[in-house]
């Protein structure tokens, strides 16, 4: 690579593309990386999402209470404190763990299972409220008959409450997924190299920040707008048979 | 868990509470101006005015808030002959005001379509009466639109006064110490994260009751219409006939 000088000189799309001095595969590589964190913590927090959700519809007064006492903090604290609390507290209880077993000093959590889980706990709040509404919108009718040709819980949670809730819950989830792809953009600071990060290495080394986090804004932009036109095809394909009012 | 450790954590949190809701308030203030100019060139009827307001809210929403702190703290630098040429560059260097601007303009792309709905919601019967009283233009504006938008905008602006109270956490990351800021120095000198996340965690939640709280109280003194009427107490005599 060549020295800082020639490095100014090169122009943005040198700069940015595939060339030997180009950031471009880093950057779209990094790109894959932010794409993966925020699905992995997208689909922990629909797992968590559903439980939270199903205890909040339950009748158990503690178990309504724990869920609610979930959703309020996870929504009411910044998500930059989440991660943090993810990546020292996950260091200092492996350092305690590690220290049973002889080893000593900072143990290193994993960055990309830290961001991920980050992402999971604090979506599966929005996501739990997701699919309350969701399963609220459901017609009673339904699933009394359900009840009523004999389906037990589980075939009844497969066959009419999972297909319908999901319906619902499509365009609330589409929310919920750009929130997390927007904060999968905070993972960096535990160092993953996700998209920021590596707009952030590159700029370092190459003194042009503008030029990169441009970039990575834009990428971002592409990101959230296929995400959005995608949604609205799920949307429209789900609701396929659905007669609508007027 | 150590409560003396959590209560001097408390203390030493405190002490960022004052520039978490300076930043909040100020960008809060600055984004409402902005996205009360955007809102009103979504609704102008102008294809120009329309595209820009429409584009600039695009962006805003759809890139993280980081990234639009990082390019405006660490990005602008790469143009610094030319900002001290204009001026500026006193003020984006500080990362007080680069996290004001980033925050200003991110929540100004939200609010302006919180307006926007607020504004289109003002019934069209009421905008014809007043024009039958004689009002028109900006009396109009004062009198009847604004007051009633706001009424409608209300609750989603509440919700997004709580986000900028989260999103000032990010002004961390270039170096100011609010509550996260502090936090996180706390934890990285202690490790004790759990316990800071609670005391840190427990703030925010204070802050966004306190936030919650004054928006209804707001909204219910500018809904005296829906109010149930004070009951009228039975006279005495009537009672003990």
């Amino acid at each position: 690579v060549n020295g800082n000088a020639t490095v100014q000189q090169l122009s943005y799309f040198e700069l940015v593309g595939f060339g030997p001095n180009g950031w471009g595969a880093s950057l779209l590589w990094a790109a894959g990386m932010t794409l993966a964190v925020a699905l992995c913590g997208f689909l922990v927090g629909a797992v968590l999402g559903t439980g939270v959700a199903w205890a909040k519809l339950s009748r158990s007064l503690v178990a309504r209470s724990l869920a609610d006492g979930y959703t309020t903090i996870l929504r009411g604290v910044p998500d930059l404190l989440v991660i943090y609390l993810f990546y020292f507290g996950g260091s200092a209880a492996l350092g305690a763990i590690g220290s049973l077993f002889g080893a000593e000093g900072f143990i290193g959590v994993p960055a990309f299972a830290t961001g991920a889980l980050a992402i999971g706990v604090v979506s599966g709040a929005y996501q739990a409220e997701v699919f309350r509404g969701a399963y609220q919108a459901l017609s009673r009718g339904e699933l009394e008959a359900a009840r009523s040709v004999g389906m037990h819980r589980w075939l009844m949670f497969r066959r009419i409450v999972a297909p319908q809730v999901l319906r619902y819950a499509i365009p609330g989830l589409g929310n919920v997924w750009q929130l997390v792809l927007k904060e999968s953009a905070l993972i960096s600071v535990t160092g993953l190299v996700e998209l920021l990060r590596q707009s952030h290495i590159a700029a370092g080394s190459t003194r042009r920040p503008f030029d990169f986090y441009l970039t990575a804004a834009a990428l971002y932009l592409v990101i959230t707008w296929v995400s959005t036109v995608l949604f609205q095809k799920a949307e429209a394909h789900s609701m396929r048979g659905v007669r609508r009012a007027a | 868990m150590d409560l003396a450790f959590m209560r001097d954590t408390f203390v030493s949190l405190l002490a960022g509470v004052p520039l978490t809701l300076n930043l909040a308030l100020t960008s809060l203030a600055l984004g409402a101006i902005v996205a009360m100019l955007l809102a009103l060139m979504r609704m102008s009827g102008l294809a120009v005015l329309d595209a820009i307001a429409r584009s600039y809210v695009f962006v805003f929403r759809g890139t993280p808030l980081l990234v639009q702190i990082f390019l405006i703290y660490y990005g602008l630098g790469q143009f610094r002959p030319t900002l001290q040429e204009w001026g500026l560059w006193g003020f984006l260097r500080e990362p007080y005001w680069c996290a004001v601007l980033a925050l200003t303009l991110n929540t100004a792309a939200y609010a302006s379509e919180i307006i926007r709905g607020g504004l289109q919601a003002v019934p069209h019967a009421q905008v014809e009466a007043a024009q039958a009283c004689g009002m028109s233009g900006f009396l109009l504006f004062r009198r009847i639109v604004f007051p009633i938008a706001v009424r409608q905008a209300l609750p989603a602006y509440g919700n997004e006064i709580i986000l900028m109270v989260k999103a000032t956490s990010l002004a961390s990351i270039i170096t100011l110490m609010e509550v996260t800021g502090i936090a996180y120095k706390l934890i990285s000198q202690t490790f004790r994260a759990v316990e800071i996340f609670i005391v840190a965690g427990a703030i925010y939640l204070i802050l966004n009751f306190l936030v919650t709280r004054a928006i209804y109280v707001l909204e219910w003194w500018l809904t005296p219409h829906l109010r149930h009427a004070p009951a009228i107490e039975p006279p005495i005599e009537a009672v003990h006939v």
